[in-house]
């Protein structure tokens, strides 16, 4: 791999495959959390929240990257107080990319867990609790196993939409090598420079590559969860 | 142990204000769709939280809005059959019967459930692969190894068809008779009620219209819970003797009933359902009649319809029974109450 690629190419193919698996790992928790209440609980500002959730797919990313260097930059309010409580910058670092990408990434994985969700029966999750399992319980015994297949679809395309994250990721935290140049960027950047196709190219393949390699994986995915949830 | 139920819920228009004691044994409440019955058990299963009341199982107090006390479902000890069975889907028939069983004090042991119910070879399969009567069977011991106080069952035979039904309902016969946890059963089948119930609840627009054991209860003209057609007694009986020609004799005191042979061995005690349409009555033994069973009785009540129709009802070898004639022979035969007669019975059926 490292003979076919240029180390400047495997540096951004590697710097966003960590960043989308970071991305997809830390938002998880959350995403089933956020799914879970929009497809299950009534609440006030609940319409809110899903306009919240869905807002970064309807935004022209570099909006969605501008509110974020305005919130999290050096002098955003919450930038500078992770700076000043925690020490931690997220502008212009890698873990500024996780961040964005993340939030690009948040519409298609609670989409896709709140409809595996809303496919589970809550009679079931009652016919546990009679058994006398608690809220807890039901949730890891009967709902997890029932929306796993939704929860790794999910996941999936959203690892797919981190590795492509383009404009909100360099209004953000910019096109470093080695820091923040993803694997679009690297493309953008390569496409400027003269004699910079083949490199493209070659990362142009990648991006298909695992992109359409993730889309077939969650339609595998996706297909067994109407056989396995209805019974 | 006695299941004492006192509750009042207000459901937009509707309002269910119950108050009744189930005792051991199965207590059917019984009345037509949405007079309130599933509401009830729901309550006392704390899937549906009453605005107030009472529910205790023997001492064990579920719900007091006196001291505010109201435990959740899963702190109840009690077993739910559903009418759609809500087996889980990704468990073996062995972890949906075990899954109650982690959270129960007694353990249990799976064994003498599975063999109860005849899951023995059904224990490795997914629900999907069950037919609605086996994941019925495997419903009810799920709820049984979670080590219940009491047991709900919702309908449990509505979605399955007659020849399913017959499957089931000797299971249940069975947790009544062996098993010594009360039951609660919510049905709006008369012949259901009349093979199962030892105590009968009768409900009616989220009231409580009669209570009492169930051959009382059924046998009186006033509570014709789900229309005259299904009116009937239920009578228990003895199996006498089996002839050659097919019918089997039935001793109810000293009489005798003839049905078709029901199956059973001498000397067991079965329970009879008589449908109110199915007996008609004479003042006088009828002669050269096919009808094998005629029986001497005793009016003990008459009770006018609102239309042609009324509900005579008579003591038969110390059984009661009801027929269902019209106002006009009740007139034309000058019927009162006290008054000698026979009872010709068109059929009888083992209650099922």
């Amino acid at each position: 791999m490292t003979d076919w690629l240029s180390p400047a190419e495997w540096q951004a193919v590697s710097l966003s495959l960590r960043v989308a698996f970071w991305a997809t790992v830390l938002s998880l928790p959350v995403g089933i959390f956020t799914a879970y209440a929009l497809a299950r609980w009534s609440f006030v500002g609940k319409q809110v929240l899903n306009g919240i959730v869905h807002l970064p797919l309807v935004l022209p990313p570099v909006v969605t990257g501008y509110l974020l260097l305005l919130t999290f930059g050096r002098r955003g309010p919450v930038g500078e107080f992770l700076e000043q409580t925690f020490g931690i910058i997220v502008a212009f670092r890698w873990t500024g990319a996780v961040l964005a990408a993340a939030i690009m990434a948040f519409p298609l994985m609670v989409r896709a867990i709140r409809l595996s969700i809303e496919a589970v029966d809550p009679k079931l999750e009652e016919a546990a609790s009679t058994l006398g399992a608690s809220r807890a319980w039901v949730f890891m015994t009967v709902t997890l196993p029932l929306i796993l297949p939704g929860i790794l679809a999910g996941s999936i395309l959203a690892f797919a939409k981190a590795m492509g994250e383009f404009g909100a990721t360099i209004t953000f935290v910019s096109n470093i090598p080695g820091q923040t140049q993803t694997l679009p960027s690297a493309i953008y950047v390569f496409l400027q420079v003269p004699g910079g196709e083949a490199s493209a190219l070659r990362l142009v393949i990648i991006a298909v590559v695992i992109a359409m390699g993730a889309l077939l994986l969650s339609e595998v995915v996706s297909k067994r969860i109407a056989a396995r949830v209805s019974a | 142990m006695t299941v004492s139920v006192q509750i009042t819920h207000k459901q937009g228009d509707f309002i269910l204000d119950v108050d009744f004691d189930a005792p051991d044994g199965l207590t059917v409440l019984f009345g037509r769709s949405g007079s309130g019955k599933t509401s009830v058990i729901n309550a006392i299963a704390g899937l549906l939280r009453p605005d107030a009341g009472r529910i205790a199982i023997g001492g064990h107090v579920l719900q007091d809005s006196a001291t505010g006390l109201w435990l959740p479902p899963h702190k109840r000890r009690i077993g739910y059959v559903f009418q759609d069975a809500r087996l889980f889907p990704h468990l073996s028939v062995r972890q949906n019967l075990t899954y109650g069983q982690r959270f129960s004090a007694t353990k249990a042991p799976i064994d003498p459930v599975v063999e109860m119910l005849g899951l023995g070879d059904l224990l490795n399969r997914r629900p999907a692969a069950l037919s609605g009567g086996e994941k019925q069977r495997v419903a009810i011991g799920r709820a049984l190894l979670s080590g219940p106080e009491l047991i709900l069952a919702d309908e449990p035979l509505a979605a399955l068809d007659e020849a399913r039904k017959d499957d089931i309902l000797p299971y249940f016969e069975r947790l009544r008779d062996e098993v010594g946890i009360p039951i609660v059963y919510v049905s709006h089948a008369a012949g259901e009620v009349a093979r199962l119930a030892t105590t009968v609840v009768v409900m009616d627009q989220g009231r409580v219209k009669q209570m009492g054991p169930a051959g009382e209860v059924l046998s009186d003209p006033s509570v014709i819970p789900v229309g005259v057609r299904e009116a009937g007694a239920m009578i228990e009986a003895r199996v006498g003797a089996h002839s050659d020609d097919g019918l089997s004799d039935l001793l109810i005191g000293d009489l005798v009933v003839t049905i078709p042979n029901c199956g059973r061995q001498i000397g067991d005690l079965v329970r009879l359902r008589i449908a109110a349409q199915d007996v008609m009555i004479a003042t006088q033994a009828p002669q050269g009649i096919s009808a094998l069973n005629v029986l001497p009785a005793t009016i003990k009540s008459i009770r006018m319809g609102d239309g042609p129709g009324a509900m005579v009802q008579m003591e038969v070898g110390g059984a009661t029974l009801l027929s269902r004639i019209t106002r006009r022979s009740v007139q034309t035969l000058g019927l009162t109450a006290g008054q000698k007669v026979f009872a010709v019975l068109k059929a009888v059926s083992v209650a099922r």
